[in-house]
């Protein structure tokens, strides 16, 4: 077993990133997410076949990693929310073109450039595709510091395996936060899988072609409907949530991330009150753990969902419960970050308010 | 004897073009297909085609090939030269595609000095969709959206990204050729074998501008169009070697 | 001492060719001229008016008409 160290969650992205075989970097600066690519730009030099660009735009730093992902290198960019929104051609492209790669968002204050504090604002952004066309992206949504380290890796893993875009779902806490982490052993790149699909030159073979534009309609239908099976097929085997005391509790709170951790520490305190508060933690935000969910409802009827936004993964909950039980929703947008005693007074007035005391 | 002395290079697929009559783009794919093949690179060679008028060169080139967004092929290739520095990476651009929508990923491109070479192809329009103004349409040239004519006042003067590009450390050779004749026609054929021999040798971006002739949305007759790219075009535009750092 | 001229012969796909004229352009010894047929696309092509075993030929395969044929419809052959 590797030594646990004690690392900054950019580095942690990173260095795992790195022992996943990522080989490519490209990136431009942005706050919160800046310590990323400086960390990839020195890790990348003492590498062997190690690339590491800054670019001249976000766009670039996407499209580099296309090119790099055609060449068969595990890849990765990051950002944060802006920076993001001006990647969503490239996404589109990844996804079209069925090309893996890794895109980490450590999240800030939104809309427009908004602030640099950590934010859920890019919940909708990230799950529903982002860029144009009918696709999906893998979203995961690590919230603490070991798990940073363990979805970095299974990003590039999933990436691969489906060939699509990933995204590691961050945001300003989670990047700047130090925490202690065990890194995963580093992969051995001739042992993965491999990509009969690369454009290396057509030597002893064929040429190949990646494209996605398809101009005859019927074609790019069954291309769509053939990115639908793969979506479906996504859909029934990674969904993934982590439950907390959740065994006799009358009221679950829903969060991913850093209100995830924030969540936990409200629920402690509002247990010391004496309230059956458990929490169920999204890590797969696309695909969403509907069933995990579902299932809840047969014991749950009050459900909490708590964001650091002014609502969007509620929506998936709904979609889940359909109707099932009640859903109430508690966040706080544009960087404010909540503290553990304001969301157990949350839960507290909720808990009050349906009757759920007496009840039980 | 009689013996086969023209016929359809190697690494160009026997599909028919689907380029308009006198379409300069066609011409110039088979020019970079018989480079390919005379200079033994057609096994580990990849392409990279733009939006536009080429956009469908994949099916024409019978190489490795991958799409990039519109004015992104630069970058595209960037990534695959740098995962893959042995191989032979191109880009195949129009004018809109490489000098408005990608101006910044082919500048930042040449001033990384990346080791591809890119096949600049100017006709003066927006071609696929219909004969808009593009970067270099020229002042006073009419198009679907200069309808008067380009007026430098309102929609700035043709841009010449050779000339710019020419200014960055990393750009080791630029040319400006057209297709529009027999001797220029030759002279094309020389600057790409250049062009590829620069990345061959590895000494960094090469970049060649073809000036070609676009028959439909210039409104002309082929032979009229090839001929206004010596009366018109080439006064804007000038053909001549505008970096050489390998002499 | 005589050079004997060279003689030469042009095939061009029919297919192919969209009748741009652009090798009539070229061609130093008019061998080429538009057909009355039209092809399967709509377009009138090129077509060579010498036969294999034509008397007289002027073709000399100098293959300017393929050099300048942007539909890559024109084979030339040379003795």
């Amino acid at each position: 077993m590797n030594k646990k160290l004690l690392m900054r969650g950019s580095q942690v992205i990173g260095e795992a990133a790195i022992r996943a075989g990522c080989r490519f970097y490209a990136g431009y600066p942005i706050t919160p997410q800046n310590e990323l690519p400086e960390f990839m730009s020195g890790a990348m030099a003492s590498l062997e076949g190690g690339t590491f660009i800054q670019a001249e735009s976000e766009i670039a730093a996407i499209n580099m990693v296309i090119g790099a992902s055609m060449a068969g290198a595990r890849a990765m960019t990051s950002s944060s929310s802006p920076g993001i929104s001006l990647k969503q051609e490239g996404i589109s492209f990844l996804a079209a073109l069925e090309l893996p790669a890794v895109i980490v968002n450590v999240m800030r204050g939104g809309p427009g450039l908004g602030n640099i504090a950590p934010s859920q604002g890019d919940y909708f952004q990230a799950t529903r595709g982002g860029g144009h066309g009918d696709y999906r992206t893998i979203v995961l949504a690590p919230a603490h510091g070991q798990e940073l380290a363990d979805l970095t890796e299974k990003a590039f893993e999933y990436a691969d395996r489906y060939r699509t875009p990933v995204m590691i779902l961050a945001d300003g806490m989670m990047g700047q936060m130090m925490e202690p982490v065990i890194l995963p052993d580093p992969v051995n790149l001739d042992t993965l899988p491999p990509k009969p699909w690369v454009l290396d030159g057509a030597q002893g073979r064929p040429s190949r072609i990646i494209r996605s534009l398809i101009l005859d309609t019927v074609g790019m239908e069954e291309h769509n409907w053939k990115l639908e099976r793969k979506y479906k097929m996504i859909s029934d085997e990674i969904p993934r949530a982590e439950t907390y005391m959740t065994e006799d509790a009358r009221l679950v709170v829903i969060a991913y991330g850093t209100a995830a951790r924030i969540a936990r520490g409200g629920i402690k305190r509002a247990r010391e009150m004496g309230l059956k508060v458990g929490l169920l933690r999204p890590v797969t935000l696309w695909p969403f753990p509907e069933r995990a969910i579902r299932e809840m409802s047969r014991l749950v009827k009050d459900f909490m969902v708590f964001e650091m936004n002014t609502g969007q993964m509620i929506d998936d909950v709904k979609l889940s419960l359909e109707g099932r039980s009640n859903v109430h929703f508690y966040g706080r947008p544009g960087g404010v970050v909540s503290t553990p005693d304001e969301l157990a007074k949350a839960i507290s007035s909720l808990y009050y308010r349906q009757n759920l005391k007496k009840e039980g | 004897m009689e013996k086969l002395v023209f016929t359809r290079p190697r690494y160009m697929k026997k599909a028919p073009f689907h380029y308009c009559p006198g379409c300069g783009h066609s011409i110039i794919h088979r020019l970079v297909a018989e480079v390919i093949d005379e200079l033994g690179i057609g096994d580990k060679t990849i392409g990279v085609p733009p939006a536009g008028c080429a956009v469908l060169a994949y099916d024409y080139f019978d190489v490795d090939m991958g799409e990039a967004p519109h004015g992104r092929a630069a970058a595209v290739a960037t990534g695959i030269k740098r995962i893959l520095p042995d191989k032979i990476v191109f880009t195949y651009q129009g004018d809109g595609d490489i000098a408005a929508i990608g101006t910044a990923e082919t500048i930042h491109s040449a001033n990384r000095g990346e080791n591809i070479t890119v096949i600049f192809v100017n006709n003066s329009c927006y071609g696929m969709t219909g004969g808009q103004m593009a970067p270099t349409t020229l002042l006073g040239q009419k198009s679907t959206t200069t309808p008067g004519g380009r007026n430098k006042d309102r929609d700035g003067a043709p841009i010449d990204l050779s000339q710019m590009l020419a200014l960055t450390q990393g750009a080791a050779y630029i040319e400006r050729t057209a297709v529009n004749s027999i001797k220029n026609i030759i002279k094309t054929k020389k600057a790409l074998t250049k062009a590829f021999k620069v990345q061959m040798a590895g000494i960094g971006f090469s970049l060649i501008e073809i000036l070609s002739p676009c028959p439909t949305n210039w409104k002309m007759s082929t032979v009229d169009a090839c001929r206004r790219i010596d009366e018109e075009v080439t006064q804007t535009f000038p053909l001549k070697v505008i970096k050489d750092e390998t002499a | 001492m005589t050079v004997k001229p060279k003689k030469g012969r042009i095939v061009i796909d029919s297919r192919l060719c969209k009748g741009c004229y652009l090798c009539i352009s070229v061609c130093p010894n008019k061998c080429i001229v538009i057909s009355e047929e039209s092809n399967e696309k709509g377009y009138h092509p090129a077509e060579f008016t010498e036969t294999k075993d034509g008397k007289d030929r002027a073709c000399t395969g100098c293959a300017l008409c393929a050099c300048i044929c942007p539909d890559i419809a024109i084979e030339v052959y040379r003795e």
